[in-house]
C-alpha cells in the first residue's frame, strides 16, 4: 500500500487530505469525529473578529437531479467566542497528536490585533496557522478577507506582522476573485509565508427565485453575493493552482482546494503540485466518511501505477502546462466512431452540425446501417462529438501520423518549422456550398 | 368502437347464479391502476436520463410521432405546460395512450438505450406524467381555430373521431359527432382492462375535445335514426369512424347457452359499472389468444372466478397477444391451454363445459398463422360454467351498406372523397394510438380538401 503520509512546510499528517476551513470544522466534535473517520489534517473554521450570521446561508445548483455541482455561501467566519475555539484547538490537538490541526485567523488590519491572536493560538499547540485573505464576503466590506488578498502591499504587510511572533509555519489562503492570482501569491512569499493554499471561494449569485425575484441564498427576500465553490470550480481552481506552482518566484509549497470531491480529483491537484489537497463542500454534502474513498483510491492508483509515495507524483503535469504559442500545430487528430458501439441518438450529428465544424454525415435509420459518420476531411480534431456522445469508447479521437515536425505558433511566427497539410476546403466557400 | 346491438347478448350472469364475491376492498385492489404513476422527483430522474436524441427513434415509432425527446426535456426543465402541450398537439389522445399503448413494441422498444443494454427510458409513465399534470390543472392547451363557416359530421365519439374532431376544431371548422352510445369514449371508455384506465380518465379526455366547442349527438346512430344522406346535405364532409362490431361467433354448437358471452360485452359491463356488479362465474374459459382475450381473462380472475383458462387452437407463437399481456395473465394465474380446438358447448340449461379436441400446427399458411390440423381421438371437455368469445371483432358490415361504404376484407373504404374513413372500421382494428393517427391524418386531408 502506498505512503500517503505528507510533511507540507514542516506540517505532518498522515494522509493530504484536510477539512478546509470551513462548516465541518467549527467544533471539537466534528473535527475529532473526522479525525475518527479518517481525515489527515483539519483547517479549523477561521478565528477572529466577532459576527453574527444570517439565516439561510447556501445557495445550490442542481443539474438535472444531481445535487451540489455547485455552490455558494454567504456565511461568516466561526460566530463562537474566541475562548470556546482556542480551548476546543488544544483539545483536539492534544487528543490527535498525529493529525494536523491548523488555526485559521482573520482579524482587523493592525498589527496589535494580529500578533494577539497569533501568540493567543499559538499557545493552544497547533501545527500551523492559515491565513484567511480571501472570504469574498460580508468580511470584506469589512476590510478583512478578500479586502486583504485582492491587494498585494496590503497581504505582503499583514504576513510580515503574522511573521514577526509566528514560530509555526504560516499558510496564506488566496483569492480567486483577482486578475492575476500570481502577483498576491509572490506578494504572500515577500511577507514571509512558508506556504499558500487556494482557492478561496469565488464570488457569485448562485440563482434568483423566479416566484420573489431574490437572489438564492435568499435572506428575507434579499440575497448578497457569496462564495462559489463545490464540483463546478475544480478547473477554475486546477487552473489557479497551476498558475501558482509553474511560476519560478512562487517556491513553497501549495495547498490546492476546489471542488476535490473523489481521489481522482485529489491525484490531479498533486500532479499539479499540491503539497496537500482540502475539503469542505463534498463533506458537506456526504460527510466525513467520503475520506474513506479518498484514501483508497488514491492508495490503490498509486500502486497501480507504481508511485510508491506522494512525492513521485506530485507536479508531474506542471511542466505539461504550456502557453498556447508553445502547442503543436502539428499533431492532427480525427474522431472514428465504432459503429458496433454506435446507438444511433444523434447528439453526435446534431453537436457538430450546429456547434463545430459540419463533419458528420447522417443517414436515415435502416437495418442496422451507420446513421452517422464522420467526413473525415472536414473533421478538425475538436473533441465535441466525442464529448456528447452517451456510450464510452464509441467516438475516439485517433491521431493523423505526418511526417512533419512539431511546430508551434511561435516557431511559425519566427518562420521556423513547416505545418502539415490541412484539409484544403476547411470552411472555404467552396466547401460550405457544396452541402 | 363495440356497439351493444340486439344480436348481442347481454352479459352472461344473472342474479342466482353461482358467483365467486369478494370484499370491496379487495376488488378495488385488483383493478387498481396495475402501474402506479411516477412521483414527481422520480419523473424528474427519469426526464434527466433521456439522451435527447435527434430525429429520435421513439417519435419515429409512434403513429402519432410525439415529439418524445422534446416532451421529456420539458418535464426535466420544469415546463409541464409546454410538456402536456407537445404530447397533445400531436396525439388528442395522449392521456390513454400513455396508459394503454402497447410501448415495448413502439416508442420505448425503439429507445436507443436498448442498444446499450439499459432498460428504455419510461416514455409512457413520462408521458402519464404530463397529460396528468394537464388534467389536474385543468389545462387545456388548445382554442377553437376562427369560424371559417364550413362543417364536418364525424360518426362515432372514439378515438378516432374524437381527434378528428379536435384538430377540425382547431383549424375552424364546425363539428358534429354521432354517436350511438350514451357517451363518448368509444373503446377508451369501454374496451380497456379495468386496472389499465379507468372510466373517468377516458371522458375527462374526450371532455378535453369537446370543450373545445364540438356538438355531440349521443344515442343516435347514424345509418337508423339520422341517414347519411342527411348528414352529405348538413355537413360539408364527413368522417366515419365507427369501430368494429360484435365478436365473432364460435360456429360451435350450444353457444348461445346461457352463460356464454362476448368478451368485450363483459369488459364494458365491468366497466361501466361497480365492479361488484359484474357477475363471473368460478370456472371460465376464454376462447381466443388476443389482447382482449387476456384482458377478459386477468379481469375475470381479478373479479374471483377460481380457474380462468384460456383455449386457443394454435401455439404460444402464433398468440396476437404482446408478450407482456401473455405475462400478465400468466402472473394473475390463468391457464392456457394451446392447440386446443372447441367443438362444441355442452349443457342443458347452461354451460357446463366446453368440448375440445387437440390440434397439431404445421408450416406457416398463406396468413403467416401456422395451419393446423386436429388430432383423431383427442377429444375432451374442459368443465366451466362460463365462456367468453374474444375471437376478434367483426367489421360492421350491417351499416357499412346503410353509410355507403363497401367493406374489402376487414376493412371499410370509401369511394367518396368527402367521405373519409378512420380508427379500427378502415384498419380492422389496431391501438389507440393507431386510430388517434387516423383522426388527425382525416383532419388534416379533410382541411386540405375544403380549402381548395
Amino acid at each position: 500500500m502506498a505512503d500517503l503520509s505528507v510533511d507540507f512546510a514542516g506540517i505532518k499528517s498522515p494522509n493530504p487530505f484536510w477539512l478546509a476551513s470551513g462548516p465541518p470544522t467549527n467544533t471539537y466534535l466534528q473535527v475529532a469525529k473526522a479525525f475518527d473517520e479518517g481525515w489527515g489534517g483539519a483547517i479549523w473554521k477561521t478565528i477572529g473578529e466577532p459576527i453574527i450570521n444570517v439565516y439561510s446561508r447556501y445557495g445550490s445548483i442542481d443539474l438535472g437531479k444531481t445535487r451540489m455541482v455547485g455552490f455558494n455561501n454567504i456565511e461568516l467566519i466561526s460566530d463562537r467566542p474566541v475562548e470556546d475555539n482556542l480551548k476546543e484547538l488544544a483539545e483536539v490537538k492534544r487528543n490527535y497528536p498525529k493529525n494536523a490541526v491548523i488555526a485559521s485567523l482573520m482579524v482587523e488590519s493592525r498589527r496589535e490585533a494580529w500578533h494577539e491572536i497569533v501568540k493567543r493560538t499559538e499557545d493552544t499547540g497547533v501545527d500551523g496557522f492559515e491565513l484567511n485573505f480571501g472570504c469574498p464576503h460580508g468580511m470584506s466590506e469589512r476590510g478583512m478577507g478578500a479586502a486583504v488578498g485582492q491587494v498585494p502591499d496590503y497581504t505582503c504587510q499583514i504576513v510580515e506582522w503574522v511573521k514577526e511572533v509566528a514560530t509555526i509555519p504560516v499558510i496564506v489562503k488566496l483569492t480567486p476573485n483577482v486578475t492575476d492570482v500570481t502577483y498576491i501569491a509572490r506578494a504572500a512569499v515577500k511577507g514571509g509565508a512558508d506556504a499558500l493554499s487556494l482557492i478561496n471561494t469565488i464570488n457569485s449569485i448562485v440563482s434568483v427565485d423566479l416566484e420573489t425575484f431574490s437572489p438564492r441564498p435568499s435572506v428575507h427576500g434579499k440575497g448578497s453575493h457569496g462564495g462559489y465553490c463545490g464540483p463546478a470550480v475544480k478547473p477554475i481552481a486546477l487552473h489557479l493552482l497551476s498558475a501558482v506552482t509553474g511560476d519560478p518566484q512562487v517556491k513553497i509549497p501549495v495547498s490546492g482546494i476546489g471542488g476535490i470531491a473523489s481521489w481522482q480529483d485529489a491525484a490531479e491537484f498533486i500532479a499539479l503540485g499540491s503539497g496537500t489537497v482540502q475539503v469542505c463542500t463534498a463533506a458537506m454534502h456526504y460527510g466525513f466518511r467520503i475520506v474513506e474513498d479518498l484514501a483508497d483510491g488514491l492508495s490503490n492508483w498509486m500502486d497501480e501505477r507504481g508511485h510508491r509515495r506522494l512525492e513521485d507524483f506530485r507536479g508531474r503535469a506542471v511542466p505539461n502546462v504550456s502557453k498556447w504559442e508553445e502547442l503543436d500545430l502539428n499533431y492532427h487528430l480525427v474522431a472514428s466512431i465504432d459503429q458496433g458501439k454506435c446507438i444511433g441518438c444523434q447528439l453526435c450529428w446534431t453537436a457538430c452540425e450546429d456547434g463545430a465544424h459540419q463533419a458528420i454525415r447522417r443517414h436515415e435509420r435502416n437495418n442496422g446501417n451507420p446513421v452517422v459518420e464522420i467526413i473525415e476531411e472536414a473533421c478538425v480534431g475538436c473533441n465535441l462529438c466525442s464529448q456528447v456522445c452517451p456510450v464510452d469508447n464509441c467516438i475516439t479521437m485517433e491521431e493523423v501520423p505526418n511526417e512533419f515536425p512539431s511546430t508551434t505558433w511561435k516557431e511559425y511566427m519566427a518562420g521556423k518549422g513547416e505545418l502539415a497539410p490541412r484539409s484544403v476546403h476547411f470552411h472555404t466557400a467552396e466547401w460550405t456550398s457544396k452541402r | 368502437m363495440p356497439a351493444t346491438s340486439a344480436s348481442r347478448p347481454a352479459v352472461v350472469y344473472a342474479a342466482g347464479d353461482p358467483v365467486p364475491t369478494l370484499p370491496p376492498e379487495q376488488l378495488e385492489k385488483n383493478f387498481a391502476e396495475i402501474a402506479p404513476a411516477l412521483t414527481p422527483d422520480a419523473a424528474l430522474l427519469e426526464a434527466n436520463k433521456c439522451l435527447y436524441c435527434y430525429d429520435a427513434p421513439c417519435t419515429q415509432a409512434c403513429p402519432t410521432h410525439i415529439d418524445v425527446p422534446s416532451f421529456i426535456h420539458k418535464i426535466a426543465t420544469g415546463n409541464m405546460r409546454g410538456s402536456a402541450r407537445v404530447i397533445l398537439d400531436a396525439n388528442p389522445m395522449g392521456h390513454s395512450c400513455a396508459r394503454a399503448c402497447p410501448v415495448d413494441v413502439l416508442c420505448e422498444g425503439a429507445c436507443v438505450l436498448n442498444d446499450r443494454d439499459e432498460q428504455p427510458i419510461k416514455i409512457a409513465l413520462l408521458q402519464r406524467h404530463a397529460t396528468d399534470w394537464a388534467l389536474g390543472h385543468d389545462y387545456q392547451p388548445f382554442s377553437a381555430g376562427p369560424a371559417n363557416g364550413k362543417s364536418v359530421a364525424i360518426v362515432g365519439a372514439g378515438p378516432a373521431g374524437l381527434s378528428c374532431a379536435r384538430d377540425l376544431r382547431r383549424f375552424g371548422y364546425a363539428v358534429t359527432i354521432f354517436e350511438e352510445k350514451d357517451r363518448p369514449g368509444g373503446l377508451n371508455s369501454f374496451g380497456i382492462a379495468e386496472y389499465k384506465m379507468r372510466l373517468p380518465l377516458a371522458l375527462a379526455e374526450a371532455k378535453m375535445v369537446l370543450d373545445l366547442g364540438v356538438e355531440v349527438k349521443t344515442g343516435v346512430r347514424v345509418g337508423t335514426d339520422v341517414s347519411m344522406r342527411q348528414l352529405q346535405n348538413d355537413f360539408d364532409a364527413v368522417f366515419v369512424a365507427i369501430g368494429l362490431g360484435a365478436t365473432r361467433r364460435l360456429g360451435i354448437p350450444g353457444e348461445d347457452l346461457h352463460g356464454v358471452s362476448d368478451a368485450l360485452v363483459f369488459i364494458e359491463h365491468l366497466k361501466s359499472n361497480p365492479h361488484r356488479e359484474t357477475r363471473i362465474g368460478r370456472h371460465v374459459v376464454v376462447i381466443g389468444a388476443g389482447n382482449t382475450a387476456i384482458d377478459a381473462a386477468t379481469q375475470a380472475k381479478r373479479l374471483g372466478a377460481e380457474r380462468v383458462t384460456l383455449v386457443y387452437r394454435r401455439g404460444p407463437e402464433d398468440m396476437s397477444a404482446y408478450e407482456y399481456e401473455y405475462e400478465l395473465a400468466k402472473h394473475d394465474g390463468c391457464e392456457f391451454r394451446f392447440h386446443t380446438v372447441p367443438k362444441a358447448v355442452k349443457g342443458k340449461d347452461r354451460v357446463t363445459g366446453l368440448e375440445c379436441v387437440r390440434s397439431e400446427v404445421g408450416a406457416p399458411g398463406p396468413d403467416g398463422k401456422r395451419l393446423f390440423r386436429e388430432v383423431p381421438d383427442s377429444g375432451h371437455v374442459i368443465e366451466c360454467d362460463t365462456i367468453l368469445r374474444a375471437l376478434g371483432q367483426t367489421p360492421r358490415d350491417d351499416l357499412a351498406k346503410a353509410l355507403g361504404l363497401h367493406v374489402e376484407g376487414s376493412r371499410m373504404v370509401s369511394d367518396n372523397p368527402k367521405v373519409l374513413v378512420g380508427g379500427d372500421c378502415m384498419t380492422g382494428g389496431a391501438e389507440i394510438v393507431n386510430a388517434a393517427a387516423d383522426g388527425v391524418q382525416a383532419a388534416r386531408q379533410i382541411h386540405e380538401l375544403l380549402s381548395k
